[in-house]
Parts: structure tokens; sequence; C-alpha cells
């Protein structure tokens, strides 16, 4: 089938604001959008600035406004949006070229809320073990590949781009609740200030935005309810 | 070659409006006009009660607005305005204090907007009916 792709294009060298560009592309309607892209960078006009790496929705690199929703290229259909797509970078990042943003302020927020295993205790001879149970109570969170589609759906985020966003919420849900972590409090007092979980307005953009399915309003709402009640609801250790 | 200064990366009301967020972002949209339009009205019934010190001969000279025709439409979007406004925000207030129940967010929505609506034309009709 053909399709048009309507590409946002932006070269900071030569453009004084971004423009559209129009691709007529022949695809097959089960390929995906980072196919059309492909088509267009490769056969058409070499200078289209595309990021992708892994190609199957679990590196998270190509994650991009696509007919007006946050979705990642490599897991989106042709055939699921129609003959005119339109393809744009994530909002609320500067532009580095066309398609590509730049992430470090994101992950600079990734790093803030500690996303790491803190646990100052000898670990055993084999492992840290933990019960079914304890690990499910996270399990919703470890699924995030940081491509920031929620964090640029959130219109908290755009209004302003101190709030710490849904994906570093996630990241730090991943281990507030885990039960062998022992850095869940000062991550929850990092949440606790005001670019934090309480910015959140329920929107649920992100969860609509999230390719991984995560349910990120409801991680965002548990680490409120840890911060009003002052505990994980997990056993702690004297 | 020359480097530009960065671009704008706040996007603007337009970029918000024309994203194609789900339910919640209309809810939520809705949400805050509702609010606006009823802290306006607040302004309002604020400034005649004022009236009211100086005697009732004032007050109800001004009390004549509210009974026009013209001011009737603004009666019937602060009904809907309060209704909408405290139903979702319960909605809001289920979805902060039982994180599980976020799943059910849409059709909470849809009734939290049909029952607002319901009894708006409700009030239509009443003002008809009164003449």
């Amino acid at each position: 089938m053909e399709v048009r792709v309507r590409i946002q294009r932006y070269n900071p060298e030569v453009d004084e604001k971004p423009h559209w560009e129009e691709y007529t592309v022949e695809v097959e309607p089960t390929d995906r959008v980072i196919d059309a892209l492909h088509q267009i960078k490769w056969f058409q006009d070499g200078t289209l600035a595309v990021r992708r790496s892994c190609l199957h929705g679990i590196c998270g690199s190509d994650a991009m406004l696509i007919n007006g929703r946050n979705r990642l290229a490599c897991k989106t259909l042709v055939r699921d949006l129609g003959k005119v797509i339109t393809v744009a970078p994530l909002r609320g990042f500067r532009v580095i070229k066309d398609l590509v943003v730049d992430m470090e302020p994101f992950f600079r927020k990734y790093r803030s809320v500690m996303p790491y295993l803190v646990n100052d205790e000898r670990p055993p001879a084999r492992e840290r073990l933990q019960s079914p149970e304890e690990r499910a109570r996270f399990d919703d969170t470890t699924k995030c590949i940081l491509c920031a589609a929620c964090t640029t759906a959130c219109p908290s985020f755009w209004a302003d781009s101190r709030y710490v966003g849904p994906a570093a919420i996630v990241q730090a849900h991943r281990f507030i609740f885990d039960s062998r972590d022992q850095a869940w409090r000062e991550r929850l007092q990092i949440l606790n200030e005001n670019t934090g979980v309480w910015r959140c307005r329920n929107i649920f953009n992100c969860v609509e935005a999230c390719p991984r399915d995560i349910n990120v309003n409801k991680a965002i709402a548990e680490v409120r309810q840890a911060l009003i009640t002052g505990s994980r609801g997990i056993e702690e250790p004297e | 070659m020359k480097q530009r200064a960065a671009l704008r990366t706040a996007p603007s009301l337009r970029d918000t409006l024309s994203y194609r967020g789900g339910v919640g972002q209309w809810a939520w949209l809705l949400h805050r006009l509702s609010g606006l339009g009823v802290l306006l009205f607040l302004v309002l019934h604020v400034l005649d009660i004022f009236l009211a010190s100086f005697g009732p001969e004032v007050f109800n000279k001004l009390l004549f607005l509210y009974h026009s025709w013209i001011f009737r439409p603004f009666i019937v979007l602060l009904v809907f305005g309060v209704l909408y406004h405290a139903l979702n925000g319960l909605r809001l207030v289920i979805v902060d204090f039982w994180p599980a129940a976020n799943v059910y967010q849409k059709p909470m929505w849809v009734g939290a907007t049909i029952v607002s609506l319901v009894v708006t034309l409700i009030t239509i009709a009443a003002f008809f009916w009164e003449g």
C-alpha cells in the first residue's frame, strides 16, 4: 500500500524553525512506522535524522509523536494509522535534529531517584532471596524501557519541565516496593519535593502512551500512598 | 556554520490541545475549566452578598440580573460546572486512594459526565416550566 508520511524536520544549522516535509512510500500494511522511515532515509532523503537501535520495542530509543500520540516507531503498524502518517519528535525536549531529541534532562531525572538497589548488608552466599509475592509487588514497573513516551505525553511535564515525570516515578516505584531495598525512605523524600509525585493530576496520558502497558498512574498513586502513610506496606526488619 | 539558538522546548496550549490523549486528558481539561468557571461565579456571588449590606433595595435591584433570560445560560453552565467538578473530583479521589480502581477511570468519567448532563437538562426544563 502507498502511504504519505509527513515528518516534522528541523536542522538547527539552517532552519529558523521546524517545518513539515512529505514523502510517499510503498509499504506492506504489516510494516512498522520505522520501516517507512528507513525507506525514506535509505532511498529518498539521507538527511533525515532518526534514532533507533534494537527495532524490537525493547531499547526505547524510537519513541516519537505518531499521528498525535506518543508511540514507538518500531511497534506501531502502518495499517493501524491509515493513509497519512504524521511523525514529529517528542514534546518538551530540545530537538537536536529532525526526530532526534536531547534526552539528557530525562536521564538526569531518572538518576535523581536512585534507580538501583541499595542494601548495605553483607550479601548471602548465593542471592538475596525474595518470595514470589514480594517480587510481584513491583513486577509492573520492572517493564519500563525508559523511552520517555509517558513523560513527554504528560501535560504537567509540559507545563513545568522541572517535574520529575512519570518515567522517573515508575523507576523509583520499582525499587521503593522491592523488599530487598533499604533506601526507599530516601527515594520517597525525593519524590515528596514540589517537583515530585504531587504534580501528577491523574490525566492518564502516561498510561495511554506506555508501549509496555505499565499502569503508570497506579505506580504514582502507590508512591503517594506510601508518602501519606509513611509505610510501603512491607514488613520492615528492625 | 552558525549554530542557531536552542528551540523553545515547552509545548504550547495548541500542542496540548492537539495531543490525542485519552478520555483522561479531556476530563482534566474540563475539570480545570469548570473549576475556573465556578470560581468566577463565586467572586460574583461574594460581590452580590456584599451589596446586601447596603440594604434590601440595592440587593433586590441586583437580583434581577439572575432572573433575566440573558443570565440563564450562565446559570445552566454553573449547574453543569459545579456538578461536573464535584463528580469528576470524586473520580480523582477514588483513583488517588484506591490505585487499583484506576482501571475503571473511563467508565467513572462517563458516569460523572452523564449525571452532570442529565441534571443540567432537568435545570433547563425547570426554567421553561417556570417560564
